[in-house]
């Protein structure tokens, strides 16, 4: 190869085409689809969905691309392929009128031929030609072409004419898929990915505890990067989904809008606010704690604020569930009729895990919710490995935080583990983390609930009791005091007696005061009687003194009258004021 | 008519039918070619030989070139080239190869008893 030539093919690989599939999650995984104009081998056990996926590459294809494809089958008569097929909604006939399809099956049949001498495969190149050109394919299915090794003998002949069947594909532009059963230590059987090495898909169903798992994976791909991981898949009524959530990055957008919980006590609780939209929420607890009534809160609050709410529930039904949530004065069914809530009830054991992520993403798809609960995350670890269940919700986590939906996880925490655990492991990557508890105290259980962890706000560190009422949930403070932390009956007994005593030692500073009063009352009475007898004694005392002078005076007067009727001498004067001396 | 025909073996269909074998029934033969490539024309020519040989006036030879008539490849279930198709009698048999095998051919076409 020439420098140029080196540089042409590198240029080419930055933007290899592809051919899109159409096939949700499998064009993200490849980034884009199939190499375009090239072959891709699907290989894979009986039964994993080789030749479905390849159908649906076609119809997906001529439907939602408009490129035409040919499928030619060896395995299935077109009959048989066109019923197979009807049932995941692809009307295989009204393609083929539309000349958006051409089916044709090839039967090989060793017992009725018979080879002698040389021969190529020059009918088969001609009828795919034929099929090709009828109706402008760009798109090619050869299922599966190893049923050739099965009807022919000469080998030699077969792999020659393989390879120039490979290389005419390529020639011709159009976009292959080649499917292979898979082999005994190698991809095919016959080993196919000699000749399509360009793109490689494997194909995988395995059946761990009885429970199914269908996963993919790209095991190569020329010139192009690729999602490398094991893939989970579902076939369902609507066909192939490859859930690719493991290529899910943490560059989701997020959001500094709140969202009520549904209780303000707890709002609260987390700044006043509720919860971050787009966030996840995990209430965790041990059974019958409240739980699902909390989740049933925030849904019946998310309608109403007129948000879409999608709820899975893995143990109850959707009638009952809005007939308990009654019981606490929460109307579901009134949201249901709006059509703002779905709760889709299904056992976690019904289907396998991937199949539940699945119907998961494809329901939060058409629904398109703000809200997302699972009740009760911890089902799902029945439905497959404990690991694979971790891995899941942590897919699950990331798609919903990828769409900006707000999920309310539940976790039934069960009675030997730690409170402060979920079985699944999950608690490092929700961002709120509400634990309900009970507590046991003087013959009775009483549930509580604090915030663990709530990233990014200021969260209340206060233990709070949670009383279920006929309104709903109510938030109360928990009596803290000498005598430890009381809920319930000891917290509503200390809380009358308190009150009891309180009353009492209002009763007893209301009588002292009275008494004070009464005293003070005593007191100034007393003062003015005294004040009283003073001013009558003063009175008396002035006249008294009044009188004396009156009389001394009078004295004086008859004295000085006698004395002058006497004839007295000057001496007297002195005897006076001696006598003056004397009153004093 | 040769002493080696009446050897042939009976075919399930004959004996049902009991029909003598070695009698006049037809033999209607198709040769799937794709353009005249020195292969078509070697298997035209081997089986023309061989008809001679064996089925002398009792058979008819149809060639059909797939590049004309591509549409015909399907009918008969063609993927190889080039392909003999004994059409009649019945059962179907198919042929691969350009029949330079005669004892497989005659193998192939239930004119000689083997491991079919």
């Amino acid at each position: 190869m020439s420098i140029t030539q080196v540089e042409a093919a590198n240029s080419a690989n930055r933007s290899l085409p592809k051919a899109p599939t159409g096939i949700p999650g499998l064009d993200e995984i490849t980034k884009g689809g199939l190499p375009r104009g090239r072959s891709t081998l699907v290989c894979g056990s009986a039964g994993c969905g080789k030749t479905l996926l390849a159908m649906e590459f076609l119809v997906r294809g001529a439907t939602e691309y408009g490129e035409p494809g040919v499928f030619m089958a060896f395995e299935e008569t077109a009959e048989e392929l066109t019923q197979n097929v009807r049932s995941l909604g692809f009307d295989l006939t009204k393609l083929i009128k539309q000349k958006k399809l051409a089916l044709d099956f090839v039967r090989v049949e060793r017992s009725e031929i018979e080879e002698t001498g040389e021969y190529d495969l020059e009918g088969l190149f001609i009828r795919l030609n034929a099929a090709i050109e009828s109706i402008g394919a760009k798109r090619v299915v050869l299922d599966t072409i190893e049923a050739l090794f099965s009807g022919l003998q000469n080998e030699g002949i077969l792999r020659a004419e393989l390879r120039r069947l490979f290389r005419w594909l390529k020639d011709k532009g159009v976009t292959a898929v080649i499917t292979g059963e898979r082999g005994e230590g190698t991809l095919t059987r016959r080993g196919l990915e000699e000749y399509v090495s360009d793109c490689v898909i494997l194909l995988d169903h395995r059946v761990t505890d009885q429970v199914s798992t269908r996963r993919m994976r790209i095991v190569k791909y020329r010139g192009t990067t690729h999602g490398s991981n094991e893939y989970p898949f579902l076939i369902d009524q609507d066909g192939f989904s490859v859930l690719p959530i493991t290529s899910l990055g943490l560059q989701h957008r997020v959001n500094d809008e709140r969202v009520s919980s549904g209780i303000p006590r707890l709002d609260d609780m987390m700044g006043g606010e509720g919860f971050y939209r787009g966030s996840t929420v995990l209430i965790s607890g041990t059974a019958g704690t409240g739980k699902t009534s909390m989740a049933a809160h925030f849904v019946q609050a998310a309608c109403e604020r007129g948000e879409r709410c999608l709820y899975f529930a893995f143990e109850e039904s959707p009638g009952q569930l809005t007939r308990n949530m009654r019981s606490i004065g929460l109307d579901l069914g009134k949201c249901i009729k709006k059509g703002l809530l779905n709760i889709h009830s299904s056992r976690a054991t019904f289907y396998g895990l991937e199949m539940h992520l699945g119907l998961i993403h494809k329901m939060v798809q058409q629904f398109n919710p703000q809200i997302v609960v699972a009740d009760p995350i911890g089902a799902l670890i029945t439905a497959g490995a404990r690991h694979d269940a971790n891995l899941m919700i942590v897919r699950l986590i990331d798609f919903l935080k990828s769409r900006g939906i707000t999920a309310m996880l539940i976790n039934l925490t069960s009675g030997g583990d730690s409170l402060e655990s979920t079985e699944i492991e999950i608690s490092s990557i929700v961002d709120t983390w509400l634990l309900l508890r009970d507590v046991e105290l003087g013959g009775e259980r009483n549930r509580a609930l604090y915030v663990l962890k709530s990233r990014g706000m200021k969260h209340s560190n206060q233990l709070r009791e949670f009383v279920l009422t006929d309104d709903g949930v109510e938030l109360l403070d928990v009596y803290v005091g000498p005598e430890g932390v009381l809920t319930g009956s000891s917290r509503r007994s200390l809380e009358a007696r308190e009150r009891a005593s309180a009353l009492s030692s209002r009763q007893e500073s209301e009588r002292k005061q009275r008494e004070r009063q009464r005293k003070r009352e005593a007191l100034e009475a007393k003062i003015m009687a005294l004040r009283k007898e003073f001013e009558i004694e003063d009175t008396e005392t002035a006249l008294l003194a009044t009188e004396e002078r009156a009389r001394r005076e009078k004295l004086e007067d008859d004295r000085q009258a006698m004395a002058a009727s006497r004839g007295a001498d000057k001496d007297d004067g002195k005897a006076r004021s001696r006598r003056k001396l004397n009153s004093k | 008519m040769k002493k080696g025909q009446t050897k042939t073996p009976l075919t399930l269909e004959q004996i049902a039918q009991d029909r003598p074998a070695g009698q006049a029934e037809k033999w209607d033969l198709r040769l799937y070619v794709a353009g005249q490539t020195p292969r078509s024309v070697a298997a035209f020519a081997n089986l023309k030989r061989l008809c001679e040989e064996h089925l002398a006036g009792r058979y008819n030879i149809e060639v059909i070139d797939l590049i004309k008539h591509p549409q015909l490849a399907a009918g008969d279930q063609i993927l190889a080239i080039p392909t003999l198709v004994r059409k009649l009698p019945q059962p179907i048999r198919k042929i691969v190869g350009d029949l330079r095998d005669t004892e497989r051919a005659l193998v192939g076409l239930q004119l000689r008893p083997g491991k079919n």
